[in-house]
């Protein structure tokens, strides 16, 4: 057997990424990882015990806007226990009071619950790293990120400005009152996620399996998240539906679509 | 517009490999038409991002703009420019690809040298009206300096010169002219037009004097990197774990390959002691472990060694250890690199104090004029020779012989200003 079989894509994805989450962990005395309990964030949790060697020392946060989708919130608790985790609930209380919801517009309900949230935990918590599974061909303003990329005291991304990253020398000095959100997938496609998901047989929600011709392709909260028509009930299914597909992984969310720039707009905010 | 002639979903690539390429050049000759027009032809861009990209282009009353599939943000689809790198993702029969579209206005340089210093491979890219432009050469020394030897050169606009060998003859003999001064050798000339879509998937009709392939051809024929794992070991530390009993060294293997048994030198201590076992979670243990793999060792003898050693074998050529060195470097920093000033040097995973002690010459890095000799500061976008000391000695090796760990960046202000490549150690300390 040659090297080079040895060692073949999802080896070579899979080391990029535990090469970034140890960077993160060596130079961020307090750092999180989010997790959505979508496909993403399991493979990143599942490469931090890769990693850490069955451990995880990174705290998860999960920012339950208590509009997601049940069985991600079973999921959440199952997998918190068995593997031990140290999970971190969040939750914009003040906004779910004053009865935030979608119908207030999408946008707004995302920025309320999702990003006011997530800031209300990193505060409380300081916070000075953020792990999360974005990836870069989920959509153009994720494709234009960084590993390491710094967001201000208002939570804002530069996208105009923002810091060369070479040679795998990645931004890890930064201004108090700043953070950085740190992206170990961004170089993986949604193709790798489940290729890898089914080497490493990574549990994941059964939302993603086909059931009366429906399955979810993202996960997000019920009333802005779509099933897609698949037949797809098992994971070498999904991966032909994927090969195949002309449509983009995030049709199904809705906020993305509710103008030209939404996700611009969302991103600069703060917005995972 | 040419409708697809091929679909993403027909294409099985032979091999899981994946090639990194990057679009580089001018600004306005083209990069991003290109790369949508690739990725449209080969039919890797989802019918609803063509659908978003019409309801854009109506809305500014434009024709089909096959640049704005790349740029997403609304000021570069506003402006008609590239801010920031994007990468995408397709593939072909031979395998799948990476492509890099950085921007080619001097503003962007440090999003360009971002996006560059990742692509096994990189398309430089030439306005066949335009002709050679400023960053047509910059883009083409600094990829020399980045260490990509692979290199094609693309004339895209061909349909406004008429499509003319002797216009394409001409400008190509001027650019090989630049190229040999700087050391760099294109494998190929590309004619295209990437407007209508000239050689770009299919060989184009209309310049049959072209005896070459298509860009995409072209791209099938380059090779993936070269394997580092024939080198000698070098694995930096990155972190020690103890998470359990175990002591953990744990770090990404840059070049070379290690094995349990294998007699290991941690530099610049020269520490010595046996690997006692390759570690890894819910795997079978593997017997060696090569370039390119981040892993973790535990250690006959618990001696003391911290991240920024680095590990080789002591029965092959080591890295070196110095406080001094020579290295050409680029400068992308607002504020001018300075003689005397202090910064921080990042090399592998050590990160230390150093001083510029002299800069024996800068360089126009587009022009390659000599602008000074001993100068006193390297300003933005200008290249420089530089001797530099650090702290304390450290480990590293020239970049001709190890480029993972011949090459560095400066620090300042919380951010990267600077990259370089080091080319030999100084012995003594002289003027120079």
């Amino acid at each position: 057997m040659t090297d080079s079989q040895k060692f073949d894509h999802l080896d070579k994805l899979e080391n990029q990424s535990i090469f970034i989450l140890r960077e993160a962990y060596k130079k961020f005395k307090k750092l999180a990882m989010l997790w959505s309990i979508g496909k993403d964030s399991n493979v990143l949790l599942w490469l931090a015990r890769k990693a850490f060697y069955g451990y995880c020392p990174i705290p998860l946060v999960h920012i339950d806007t208590s509009y997601k989708i049940p069985e991600m919130i079973e999921f959440r608790d199952r997998y918190a226990k068995e593997w031990n985790l140290n999970l971190i609930v969040g939750q914009n209380k003040q906004a779910l009071a004053d009865g935030m919801n979608f119908t207030q517009g999408r946008i707004t309900c995302c920025t309320a619950l999702k990003t006011t949230g997530l800031q209300q935990i990193m505060e409380q918590y300081d916070y000075k790293g953020l792990i999360l599974g974005i990836r870069r061909d989920e959509e153009s303003t994720r494709a234009k990120e960084r590993y390491f990329s710094p967001r201000d005291k208002n939570f804002e991304w530069d996208f105009k400005d923002q810091p060369p990253e070479l040679w795998d020398q990645f931004k890890t000095n930064f201004d108090e009152n700043t953070h950085i959100r740190i992206h170990p997938l961004l170089h993986w496609t949604e193709v790798n996620v489940w290729e890898y998901i089914q080497r490493e047989q990574i549990p994941v929600v059964s939302l993603y399996f086909s059931k009366n011709g429906k399955r979810y392709r993202s996960l997000g909260c019920a009333p802005c998240t779509a099933t897609i028509d698949s037949q797809a009930s098992s994971i070498p299914e999904i991966i032909t539906e994927l090969k195949a597909t002309k449509t983009s992984e995030r049709a199904g969310r809705a906020q993305d679509q509710e103008d030209t720039y939404a996700m611009q707009r969302l991103r600069a905010k703060g917005y995972m | 517009m040419n409708t697809a002639p091929l679909r993403g979903e027909e294409i099985v690539a032979e091999t899981n490999e994946t090639l990194k390429f990057v679009m580089v050049g001018h600004v306005d000759h083209g990069k991003s038409t290109l790369v949508g027009r690739l990725l449209h032809e080969t039919g890797f861009i989802p019918d609803t991002k063509v659908e978003h990209v019409k309801k854009v282009c109506d809305d500014q009353g434009k024709g089909f703009e096959f640049a704005f599939l790349l740029d997403g943000l609304e000021e570069e689809r506003d402006q008609g420019i590239t801010i920031d790198v994007a990468q995408m993702f397709f593939r072909t029969k031979k395998r799948n690809y990476v492509v890099i579209d950085a921007p080619g206005h001097k503003e962007f340089l440090k999003n360009m040298i971002s996006g560059a210093s990742n692509a096994d491979v990189a398309f430089l890219l030439i306005d066949a009206e335009e002709g050679i432009q400023e960053q047509t050469k910059r883009h083409a020394y600094l990829l020399s300096l980045l260490g990509i030897r692979q290199i094609a050169v693309v004339m895209n606009k061909m349909d406004l010169v008429g499509y003319s060998e002797e216009v394409f003859n001409r400008t190509r003999d001027a650019y090989l002219e630049y190229l040999s001064t700087i050391g760099v050798k294109p494998y190929t000339f590309i004619p295209i037009s990437a407007y209508h879509g000239d050689n770009v998937v299919k060989k184009s009709d209309k310049m049959p004097w072209y005896a070459g392939g298509s860009l995409l051809e072209t791209l099938d024929a380059f090779e993936s990197k070269d394997d580092r794992s024939k080198l000698p070991l070098r694995l930096p530390v990155q972190d020690v774990y103890k998470f359990d009993k175990r002591r953990i060294i744990a770090g990404r293997v840059e070049a070379g390959s290690v094995k349990v048994g294998d007699e290991l030198v941690f530099l610049p201590s020269g520490k010595t002691t046996k690997v006692k076992s390759i570690e890894k979670w819910n795997a079978a243990t593997p017997e060696l472990v090569i370039a390119g793999e981040s892993t973790g060792l535990t250690m006959e003898e618990q001696i003391f060694v911290e991240r920024g050693d680095i590990a080789c074998k002591k029965n092959e050529q080591q890295a070196l250890v110095a406080d001094r060195f020579t290295a050409n470097i680029f400068w992308m920093g607002n504020k001018h690199l300075q003689k005397g000033g202090k910064y921080i040097l990042k090399l592998a995973t050590m990160d230390i104090e150093c001083v510029i002690d002299s800069i024996p010459r800068v360089i126009n890095s587009s022009t390659l004029e000599e602008i000074s000799k001993n100068a006193a500061e390297v300003a933005k976008n200008e290249v420089a020779e530089i001797i530099l000391t650090t702290k304390k000695p450290i480990a590293f090796d020239t970049f001709d012989l190890v480029p993972e760990t011949g090459r560095f960046v400066i620090v300042h202000e919380h951010d990267v200003r600077g990259g370089g490549i080091i080319h030999k150690l100084v012995e003594h300390y002289s003027a120079i």
